[in-house]
């Protein structure tokens, strides 16, 4: 808490969970964050951009979904444990109740009623949905040719091969992690170093005193 | 059979790097596999059932749970699915804002980027393949059609989910082929 301290307001648990509740009752289809940065940023002010983006960094990289890791992130800062739970519970609550109500209803009238033909529908309408916001995050991470590689090898050994998803993590992501390694002096970190080309990188890539 | 939703979901949520679509190939692989819980048919539906609800898009494990041992085994997938994600967010948060500078942290975040992007393809993939596969050109018109809207304008993409439903729906009853 001392950290940060300084730049954290102290918000009650109930409204934590009111405004991830209303997240949780509002945001569709991927584009959580968006909301995600309208409530917490802009409305409550409980966070500022940088300390926003670095909490989804953090979710993308972790395990687990965005809303629900940013939801820890942000209700932990706020509140410890408790605030960590109550705003995880409220991004959760309001779809888990409709899923159910939607999967009991047709689990146990699908023979009754037709659902398959609207499912299809929908369900084709997500996979757009999907690749759209596949290609909005591709955007600021798929730089160069080394990236695409990265891309389709991952793609191919998952979509194509048929691989574990465990084998191909354990193998293309540390690859991946260890090609941007830091340059040079870890103990000197230089702005430039975060957001560098990955060209420089190659020609650096020889000198590496790691 | 409890304890083994409780053990695949678990071990989904670890995997599950960049968010839900990622895990979607593997868990479709578990529950319809050599020992199916539910047909590939119905993981499609349930997919599709998913993306009606708010929020984080992955709350339709719980249906999973539910088709193979009722309310019980819709919260343990729950539980199993966001639990262990939730508690390593938890204790990572405040190491991670202690490693602001560090290069590494760029590196890693810089290196999984790709892999991420590379894994919401292969979920795509996986669910064009259980949904729309074997329906015609429809599924396949109504998808691009989605791409191309949200290329162009800012839409709900609530509106464009339900409206994929209305356009099959409607096709279905206009005796659409």
């Amino acid at each position: 808490m001392s950290e940060d301290g300084s730049g954290t307001p102290r918000v009650g648990l109930g409204r934590i969970f009111r405004a991830f509740l209303l997240l949780g009752a509002t945001s569709f289809g991927g584009g959580v964050v968006a909301y995600l940065r309208e409530a917490l940023v802009v409305r409550e002010k409980w966070l500022d951009d940088e300390t926003f983006i670095q909490g989804l960094e953090l979710s993308q990289i972790l395990p687990g979904l965005n809303a629900t890791n940013m939801s820890v992130y942000v209700g932990e800062r706020l509140r410890g444990a408790a605030g960590a739970f109550v705003a995880c519970l409220g991004m959760m609550l309001p779809g888990t109740i409709v899923v159910m109500a939607l999967g009991i209803l047709v689990a146990e009238h699908s023979k009754g009623w037709d659902f398959s033909t609207v499912l299809l529908g929908v369900g084709s309408a997500a996979v757009g949905l999907l690749l759209h916001t596949t290609w909005r995050l591709a955007q600021p991470v798929v730089c160069d040719a080394f990236d695409v590689g990265i891309v389709l090898a991952t793609f191919a050994a998952v979509a194509v091969l048929h691989l574990p998803l465990l084998a191909v993590l354990s193998t293309v992501a540390p690859f991946a992690v260890w090609w941007y390694r830091p340059v040079g002096n870890a103990a000197r970190p230089e702005g430039a170093v975060t957001e560098e080309p990955a060209g420089r990188h190659d020609s650096a890539r020889d000198v590496d005193g790691r | 059979m409890l304890l083994q939703i409780l053990g695949l979901f678990s071990l989904l949520s670890m995997l599950a790097i960049g968010g839900g679509a990622a895990v979607l190939p593997e868990m479709k692989a578990f529950t319809v596999g050599p020992a199916p819980w539910i047909t590939a048919e119905q993981f499609g539906q349930i997919y599709s059932l998913g993306q009606l609800a708010p929020g984080p898009n992955m709350l339709m494990v719980s249906v999973i749970g539910y088709h193979v041992s009722g309310m019980a085994g819709a919260a343990l997938a729950m539980i199993g699915f966001f639990a262990p994600a939730g508690l390593l967010t938890f204790f990572a948060g405040r190491a991670w804002d202690r490693l602001r500078d560090d290069p590494r942290r760029a590196a890693l975040a810089r290196g999984l980027g790709p892999v991420t992007i590379g894994l919401m393809l292969a979920g795509a993939m996986s669910i064009e393949r259980t949904v729309m596969q074997g329906h015609g050109l429809l599924p396949y018109a109504i998808s691009l059609a989605v791409l191309a809207i949200l290329g162009r304008a800012r839409v709900n993409p609530f509106f464009l989910i339900v409206g994929g439903g209305v356009v099959t729906l409607v096709a279905k009853l206009a005796g659409v082929p």
